[in-house]
């Protein structure tokens, strides 16, 4: 039977980073593959190229034998491809039936009908069992209702093939399931289904093929009969992947960071975090699993006086912290890897240098009283590009001619370096090439035995359960359980992690 | 500590710029049976052909310095400083009162007035500083709306209370001779005062801590943020200063210049002041050549009229076209450079 | 039935009405009656303003825009002894800069603000130049003596007696909050303007629509020039538009970028200094001129001092959007 997807030899740069190298895939119907790959293999680039968001610079992609150019999303969607984007394609101020409805809107003589809309939303709650309330508003909505809306989004029209971008990595184990069985009967009725992820056990699951790639080559086609997880994370690595991190055993010494009922609000006013209280002791690193969406990004930042709390108080070495000061919070001992480097830990604009001083810019040595000492600033930057291998020809570079993982490993650089009593880490690795996850491992656990206290907020499971000493886990706002990594039962966990009680 | 250095490169848009807009204005004067050679050339020998126009040309690049330096420090910042207008003539009324009313020896004289300008352009900086930064007003809005607000209170207080007592136009008195900035070898002093003022800002935001303050706050306010920089309050501090500059601008014409306040004394020098910053890229230091260009087109707008015919406003509509081709990436995308223009936060409630 | 600030605010207008009207109707009637004409070009700039940033471009070249319309549409007529072409030509101008406002915004994705700046400029350095005494128009546009319309007790001698650019305005008006909330077009483009990409990946095309909403902004804010020079009162002088296309901003900001809400609140500044001027003339107030003057901008300036940082503008205004980004 003929495919439904046919790439042949596509290639793609973004300057001089070449995103796809040369890459071929197949779907035929009924099939289900997954593309698998770490971060910034180039999975998300190939799949963007199928529905008319990026140009390939050479090669073919054919969608039921015809071929599709560029810019041509309508054309994509005409002929039965539907996308669900890894962030959501949703107008967050509009409701659910509108943003379903968006771009092929029912109509009664020219204007839009609400009421087929509505009808037709129904009709498709029906037909997949994903439940929706129609009029809800969609930034009111749950991460994985918001979910559900974006793949009713993309079944509305009939597909014939379904790409989904990374749909797990917002969703509880549980959620995780419910949309694997979703694919599973979707497939069996025919429908093609191509999803991307970087997560082993979902592709052992599901995928009757396996697409690797690595480094924006094909690494490999293969089954999951064929293949297990490490085999997979070999190919995706291109080396034998040590899984586990090599540590040593903590020596945790007294509290240096407590938080007492901890209430903070997110930015719609809501209640984020629901009365939170833990204990970091220095030598130790606690890591706090959850899944996105739970009060994780509140907590860090109310931790580190970047958001104002509610209640409750944060004691860092004993004494409590000021609210809403960043500056009081780093002068008090914290150190912050902030969860989005972008937007809050580096300047692109600014030079390495500088970036590597960009919250003690003001203090000795770097600044006397009111005057910038430049030389100590350049001297630093020297040092640390050195010590913590940031690849690039000249310290005095901006910070935007560095790719993802080195920029990381800037903003690492600056905390770490400040050797202060406690280190608030939030999703250090995210976006990271594996060399330098391996090198940010390190570098925090080395942290710990230098006698930091270690915060470390992660969506990656098994990156918790490898680094920290001990492990609690965040949901809805609460901290549900805390255990010891050492033996912690990954299974009960994950329900926690879900909502359930046991 | 840094040295100024001359990026040769990004000279090359500004310069192509003021040409193509000449090119551009030459074609307009053209239609209307005017040689544009004839007109070009009487605007640039009356400019800087003689020892004389080059005095005037300074006098009248003085207050665009630093009118352009008002602006500069805001956009440093990430804000656009349109109010320089408004400020100006807080400052140069602020002065002229200063001028009149006080009784001081000269040595205090002239830097008691000049401080008054500074200190009243500052407020409507704050102004639009404040409300930017505690109420989330957009401030080119603010600063527009401050423009004719002081414009038309300026217009009051010189007809009202500050009127200068027996004779029917609206002014202030003539200040005294204390106050009077006077020339320093034939050149305006005013000059030298708004040139030390520029190398002092370019220092300023390369060495100091609240100079790195407000250059991180214009380029990632949520970095400058979790860093530990007060955000808000450098917002404030940005145009607090730019409008104090700006008021300093108004004062010095006021005390070497006018000689008093007169509500129309000073079309534009505050506009002026946007196209000398973006023109220079926000740079203070370039500012300087910037606002010598075309103070001196300004300077001889008149002459041009009466040596060539043409109408001394094809000066404001030079000055618009350069304006747009230093800003729109038409030159830019031709020269295949990267564009590093300036770029402001965007969209109102930030 | 909810209690809201809308509904609260409508009553009590309606109460100051009555009040007034039962002192002196005549009054009442005259002030509310010439408070149109000033609403109006602030109504229809504010238009501009919504069509605009509902679809992602924030315009702060409303006023250049107007000005330069303005211009165009009182010289055409003087020179072509016709006031219609006049305003035709002053639409077209409209239209014009909205074109230019669009290949600056979207195909050359300056810096928003920079380039409403460039517009107004522009407009101010082209109209100055070009400006030349002793032309005038050989009249204004009429005003409609609609017998029905007058009959209505109350509100016809208001509603009546005005010029066609008012009528078109006001029913462009409605038609414009019609087809925004109710109207595909209407959907895609507000999708546009807060999640571009959203809209992209849903196949709506996001360049030609903001090419087509802004251009049509233009169009509008050409009608609002034209309106000044021909129909409120015949003339142009330099700096004519004397900071109207910002009130409109902020008359954009205050109604919430609704429509409705824009005219409501270009109607209450219309009002606002329409009772000024009346209470001047009964001398109830001696104010100077200049703080006569100053009105409107403090005025604005309050508004948005309250309003602004309250209020959810479009997310996605003022960001160029980039395909490749998503």
């Amino acid at each position: 039977m003929t495919s439904l997807l046919e790439i042949k030899d596509v290639t793609k740069k973004f300057g001089s980073v070449v995103a796809n190298d040369r890459i071929s895939l197949e779907v035929k119907p009924g099939e289900i593959v997954a593309l698998l790959g770490e971060n910034g293999a180039g999975k998300s680039t190939l799949v963007k190229a199928v529905f008319g968001l990026v140009r390939p610079d050479s090669g073919e992609i054919k969608v039921k034998g015809e071929s599709l150019s560029f810019g041509d999303t309508a054309g994509a969607i005409r002929r039965g491809v539907g996308m669900v984007h890894q962030h959501f394609q949703l107008v967050p101020v509009m409701s659910v039936t509108e943003n379903i409805i968006l771009g092929d809107e029912p109509r009664r003589a020219g204007f839009i009908s609400m009421k087929k809309a509505r009808a037709e939303v129904l009709s498709l709650v029906e037909k997949y069992g994903l439940e929706v309330d129609p009029d809800a508003i969609v930034e009111d909505l749950p991460v994985g209702t918001a979910q559900r809306v974006e793949i009713l989004k993309a079944l509305r029209k009939d597909v014939d093939l379904l790409i989904l971008d990374e749909p797990t990595a917002v969703l509880t184990p549980q959620e995780t399931d419910e949309l694997l069985q979703v694919l599973r009967n979707l497939a069996s009725k025919g429908v093609g289904i191509l999803f991307i992820t970087h997560k082993l056990r979902e592709v052992i699951a599901v995928a009757d093929r396996i697409v690797v790639l690595r480094g924006g080559k094909l690494a490999g086609v293969t089954t999951p009969k064929e293949s297990d997880e490490s085999d997979l994370a070999q190919m995706m690595v291109g080396r034998a992947v040590v899984l586990e991190v090599d540590k040593g055993a903590a020596k945790p010494g007294s509290v240096a960071l407590e938080v007492k009922d901890l209430r903070v609000r997110d930015d719609r006013k809501l209640e984020a975090v629901k009365g939170i209280s833990l204990q970091v002791h220095s030598g130790e690193i606690l890591g706090v699993a959850g899944v996105e969406g739970n009060g994780q990004r509140e907590l860090v930042e109310a931790i580190c006086a970047m958001r104002s709390r509610e209640g409750g108080e944060v004691i860092v070495a004993g004494k409590p912290l000021a609210d809403m000061r960043p500056k009081q919070a780093h002068l008090a001992g914290v150190s912050h890897i902030p969860e989005d480097r972008e937007k809050d830990g580096l300047v692109s604009a600014y030079s390495i240098a500088d970036n590597l001083v960009l919250n003690r810019f003001d203090q000795p040595p770097y600044a006397r009283g009111w005057i910038r000492d430049l030389n100590a600033v350049d001297e630093n930057g020297a040092t640390l590009v050195k010590t913590f291998d940031i690849r690039t020809p000249s310290h005095r570079n901006p910070a935007s001619s560095l790719s993802g993982g080195n920029r990381q490993k800037v903003v690492v650089a600056r905390e770490l370096s400040q050797n202060l009593p406690v280190v608030v880490a939030a999703q250090p690795t995210r976006g990271v090439d594996v060399g330098s996850i391996e090198f940010i491992h390190k570098q925090l656990i080395s942290a710990r035995d230098n006698g930091a206290a270690v915060l470390l907020v992660s969506a990656e499971l098994d990156e918790v359960l490898s680094l920290a000493d001990r492990v609690a886990v965040i949901s809805g706002g609460k901290i549900v359980a805390t255990v010891d990594a050492e033996g912690a039962d990954r299974n009960y966990i994950g329900r926690l992690m879900a909502g359930l009680k046991e | 500590m840094q040295k100024p250095r001359i990026d040769f490169g990004s000279l090359a848009i500004p310069l192509l710029s003021v040409t193509v807009a000449l090119f551009f204005g030459g074609i307009l004067v053209y239609i209307q049976n005017i040689n544009p050679i004839t007109a070009y050339t009487a605007l640039f020998t009356t400019a800087f052909g003689s020892w004389e126009g080059i005095a005037t040309t300074l006098a009248k690049a003085t207050p665009l310095i630093l009118s352009g330096l008002a602006v500069a420090i805001g956009l440093r910042a990430g804000l656009f400083n349109i109010g320089a207008q408004g400020q100006l003539i807080s400052g140069a009324l602020a002065s002229a009162w200063a001028g009149y009313a006080l009784d001081l020896p000269t040595l205090i004289h002239i830097p008691v007035a000049i401080l008054f300008g500074a200190f009243f352009g500052a407020l409507v900086g704050f102004i639009a500083g404040a409300l930017k930064a505690y109420r989330g007003v957009h401030e080119v809005i603010t600063t527009i709306m401050l423009n004719s607000i002081v414009i038309a209170l300026a217009d009051f207080l010189a007809s009202r209370p500050f009127k200068e007592p027996d004779q029917p136009l609206t002014r202030t008195p003539a200040i005294q001779e204390s106050a009077r900035i006077p020339d320093f070898l034939g050149l305006p002093f005013g000059f030298f005062i708004a040139v030390a003022i520029a190398y002092g800002m370019w220092w300023f935001l390369g060495n100091t801590t609240s100079g790195f303050r407000i250059e991180t706050v214009g380029k990632n306010k949520s970095a400058a943020w979790y860093a530990g920089m007060p955000v808000k309050l450098t917002v404030v501090m940005a145009m607090v200063a730019g409008g104090a500059i700006a008021g300093i601008a108004g004062a010095i014409e006021t005390q070497s210049i006018v000689g008093r306040f007169e509500p129309a004394f000073n079309a534009g020098l505050g506009f002026d002041g946007i196209t000398v910053a973006l023109l220079a890229r926000a740079n203070p230091l370039g500012v300087i050549p910037a606002a010598i260009l075309i103070g001196g087109m300004r300077a001889s707008g008149s002459t041009m009229q009466f040596e060539a015919g043409v109408a001394p406003e094809l000066v404001d509509l030079l000055l618009a076209m350069i304006l747009f081709f230093v800003t729109a990436p038409l030159l830019a995308r031709l020269l295949r450079k990267k564009e590093s223009g300036v770029t402001l936060t965007s969209g109102w409630g930030n | 039935m909810k209690v809201t600030t809308t509904k609260i605010v409508t009553l009590l207008s309606i109460a100051v009405f009555v009040y007034f009207y039962m002192q002196n109707d005549l009054v009442t009637t005259s002030v509310v009656y010439s408070a149109i004409p000033l609403a109006l070009p602030l109504a229809l700039a504010a238009m501009v303003g919504v069509l605009c940033e509902r679809t992602g471009i924030v315009n702060i070249g409303i006023e250049g825009t107007m000005l330069v319309s303005a211009f165009t549409a009182f010289f055409v007529a003087a020179i072509f002894e016709d006031t219609v072409t006049g305003l035709v030509a002053g639409v077209l101008t409209g239209i014009v800069v909205g074109l230019l406002l669009a290949v600056m915004s979207v195909t050359w994705k300056m810096d928003q603000i920079i380039a409403g700046v460039i517009i107004n400029i522009l407009a101010a350095g082209l109209t100055s130049f070009l400006y030349r005494q002793g032309y005038s128009i050989p009249t204004t546009l009429p005003q409609f003596d609609i017998t029905w319309l007058a009959g209505i007790p109350i509100l016809g001698p208001i509603l009546n007696f005005h010029g066609p650019i008012t009528y078109f305005g006001i029913f462009f008006i409605f038609a414009l909050w019609f087809a925004l909330y109710k109207t595909p077009w209407g959907l895609r483009s507000r999708s546009v303007g807060e999640h571009p990409s959203s809209a992209d990946t849903a196949g709506v095309s996001v360049t030609k629509l903001r090419y087509l909403n802004v251009t049509i902004g233009g169009a509008v804010g050409g009608l609002a020039g034209s309106y000044l020079a021909l129909e409120w009162v015949g003339i142009f002088e330099r700096g004519f538009t004397a900071g109207k296309g910002f009130t409109a901003l902020a008359i954009m900001i205050f109604g919430r970028w609704n429509p409705l809400g824009a005219f409501a609140a270009a109607i209450f500044f219309g009002l606002a200094q329409a009772m000024t001027n009346q209470l001047m003339i009964d001398e109830v107030i001696n104010i100077p001129q200049q703080f006569i003057n100053m009105l409107p901008y403090v005025l604005t300036i309050v508004v948005l001092a309250f309003a602004a940082g309250k209020v959810r503008p479009p997310a996605a205004e003022g960001q160029p959007y980039e395909k490749e980004k998503v």
